[in-house]
């Protein structure tokens, strides 16, 4: 089952309006804003995983209207993600910060906003190829969604974790390594399914059907390759 | 004061710029390297407080110094101040492990053994122990500093951007106490050797004294700020991205470690205070600021589990206890020879 989203997105709404208040409050620090920038940015990351989560829960039951709006919101959250990793970039670099760590900081952000393309990418494929999934692969194609996110989420909390407590990134990478291997075995399954069942009488219906699960998956490999990257950092962060 | 005064005392004034250049960077290296900390800021620290650490405490050391051979002459002083300075550049220029004050050591020994004064045995125990322990002090703090340093970051949780900025600032607070303990501690190798033939008389204004000996410190400490200014972004540039490769957190650490070792053997006041106390105080003698600092490095590596530890930087000590006074002796023997008898100077009363 996709997981409930809905209380979640309620939660970063209400914590994005306190982060708003709290940035009048505490701009007399450069540094503070910067921080915030971060914690923001890495927010629209998570929240485009989650959206997409959305998006496709409205498309497998067959919304498309639902499906559309979901989807203009991914779009929207990844146009802020890149907009703010703008911002951090050039003043990390303008303030002269962190410059010790400045390259793997700066690595780290630009990867990770790779999952919130992907996600951007994925609806809009769904939304402008529209392809037709077959009941006995819907299940299937949920849980790939699923557990795609769940890899996007640990990999943020990972980020999250390696900006302030360092010693907690690598129990979320071993998460982000778990999902991502779940995922490539759903994806698997899925194929197989595609291009043994019966049900499916065309062949450009599997390979579609395989695209959209290698894509869907892609998110979770995304994720793996910034949590490596991030576990070398790890390294060289640690006193 | 007399001209030949002034030129008897370039030699100092050699070894305060040297000290200015390279051990002054020492301190700063990793911060100005890594580029947490501007050359500019850096450099009127380390220039401030060498000056401030030589004219309020360095005379403890020298003292110290002192017992172990009171050149009483100028030339001698020149000479033996200028053999230790030649000892370190051409032990430096061949690669090999060198330290001023074991040069200094070595030079005064020399003279020694030249004018026939007998060597304090139990002042050169007291100085040559210090050579032990200070390595073997800056490892134990660092080790202990390490664990402290890991402990309080976990517990505050802070973020990278601001872990940045507080790291900015105990950089340049370590700094500075790294700076006042080097003037401290380490100008002795300067003007140490001046102190018995300083040709300054005491100065009085608006009240205040300004001994001879202070004079000398305070001049050796802006000889030693000549050398930041003109020598040491170099040497900070090579210490900061070949030398030692440390984050900045560890840098200060090891600044700060290095910094203690120096104070505790420099600081009259601690030693008063230890003494009152009936605790046994360090000996004020100048200490190894190099050795120290590969001593606190080498505690950080034996606090990270020892995987990395560097063998080679205990070779190293060993040796420089070694060949550096036994070569700084040998030649200041041979020049104080030479100063006698073919320049025809007085070296020793």
């Amino acid at each position: 089952m996709l997981i409930n989203t809905g209380e979640v997105m309620a939660k970063k709404e209400e914590t994005k309006k306190n982060g708003r208040d709290g940035i009048g409050r505490v701009f007399r620090s450069r540094t503070k804003a910067l921080e915030m920038e971060i914690d923001q940015y890495l927010s629209y990351i998570d929240q485009s995983a989650l959206l997409l989560g959305e998006a496709l829960k409205q498309y497998f039951a067959g919304d498309t209207q639902r499906f559309e709006e979901k989807s203009a919101e991914v779009d929207e959250a990844e146009r802020k993600a890149d907009e703010l990793r703008r911002n951090i970039t050039h003043r990390i670099y303008s303030e002269m910060l962190i410059p010790d760590s400045r390259g793997d900081v700066l690595g780290l952000i630009e990867t990770t906003d790779n999952v919130a393309d992907v996600a951007k990418k994925v609806a809009s494929h769904f939304g402008i190829e529209k392809p037709e999934i077959y009941p006995f692969l819907k299940e299937d194609f949920e849980e790939l969604v699923d557990t795609s996110i769940k890899a996007a989420q640990e990999l943020t909390l990972a980020v999250r974790a390696f900006f302030r407590e360092l010693y907690r990134v690598s129990e979320h990478l071993d998460k982000v390594h778990f999902w991502e291997h779940q995922a490539d075995q759903i994806e698997d399954r899925l194929k197989r399914k595609a291009f043994e069942s019966p049900e499916i009488k065309e062949f450009s219906k599997r390979v579609h059907m395989r695209y959209f699960a290698e894509r869907i998956s892609l998110l979770a490999d995304e994720a793996e390759g910034v949590a490596e990257r991030l576990s070398i950092s790890v390294i060289k962060r640690s006193i | 004061m007399e001209l030949g005064g002034l030129i008897f005392l370039t030699s100092g004034l050699y070894m305060g710029w040297s000290l200015g250049a390279n051990d002054a960077a020492n301190i700063f290296g990793t911060a100005v390297g890594t580029r947490m900390v501007q050359f500019r800021t850096a450099a009127i620290i380390s220039a401030v407080f060498i000056t401030l650490g030589a004219v309020i405490s360095g005379g403890g050391a020298a003292h110290g110094l002192g017992a172990l051979g009171a050149v009483n002459a100028l030339p001698g002083s020149f000479t033996v101040s200028l053999c230790a300075a030649f000892t370190v550049m051409w032990m430096t220029k061949a690669g090999l492990p060198v330290s001023t004050t074991q040069a200094i050591v070595g030079a005064i020994v020399g003279w020694n053994l030249f004018s026939g004064y007998p060597t304090d045995q139990e002042a050169l125990t007291r100085i040559m122990t210090t050579w032990v322990t200070g390595p073997i002090l800056g490892a134990s703090i660092s080790f202990l500093m390490y664990f402290a340093v890991r402990f309080i970051l976990n517990k505050l949780s802070l973020h990278l951007i601001q872990l940045d900025r507080y790291t900015r600032n105990a950089l340049l607070l370590a700094g500075a106490f790294g700076a006042y303990s080097l003037g401290a501690n380490n100008m002795a190798n300067v003007v140490g050797v001046f102190v018995e033939a300083s040709p300054f008389r005491d100065l009085s204004l608006f009240g205040f004294t300004f001994t001879g000996t202070q004079q000398l410190f305070m001049i050796g400490g802006l000889a030693a700020g000549l050398g930041v200014a003109t020598y040491s972004k170099r040497v900070m540039m090579t210490v900061g991205s070949n030398l030692f490769k440390l984050s900045p957190v560890t840098a200060f650490v090891v600044i700060f470690s290095t910094a203690a070792v120096l104070f505790l053997f420099a600081s009259e006041g601690l030693a008063d205070a230890m003494q009152s106390v009936g605790l046994p105080s360090f000996p004020l003698v100048p200490v190894s600021q190099s050795q120290a600092a590969v001593g606190s490095i080498i505690g950080i590596g034996l606090a990270k589990g020892g995987r990395n530890l560097n063998l080679k930087l205990l070779g190293n000590i060993v040796l420089g206890w070694v060949a550096t006074p036994t070569v700084a002796a040998t030649i200041s023997y041979m020049a104080l020879f030479i100063m006698q008898n073919v320049f025809m100077q007085q070296v020793y009363m």
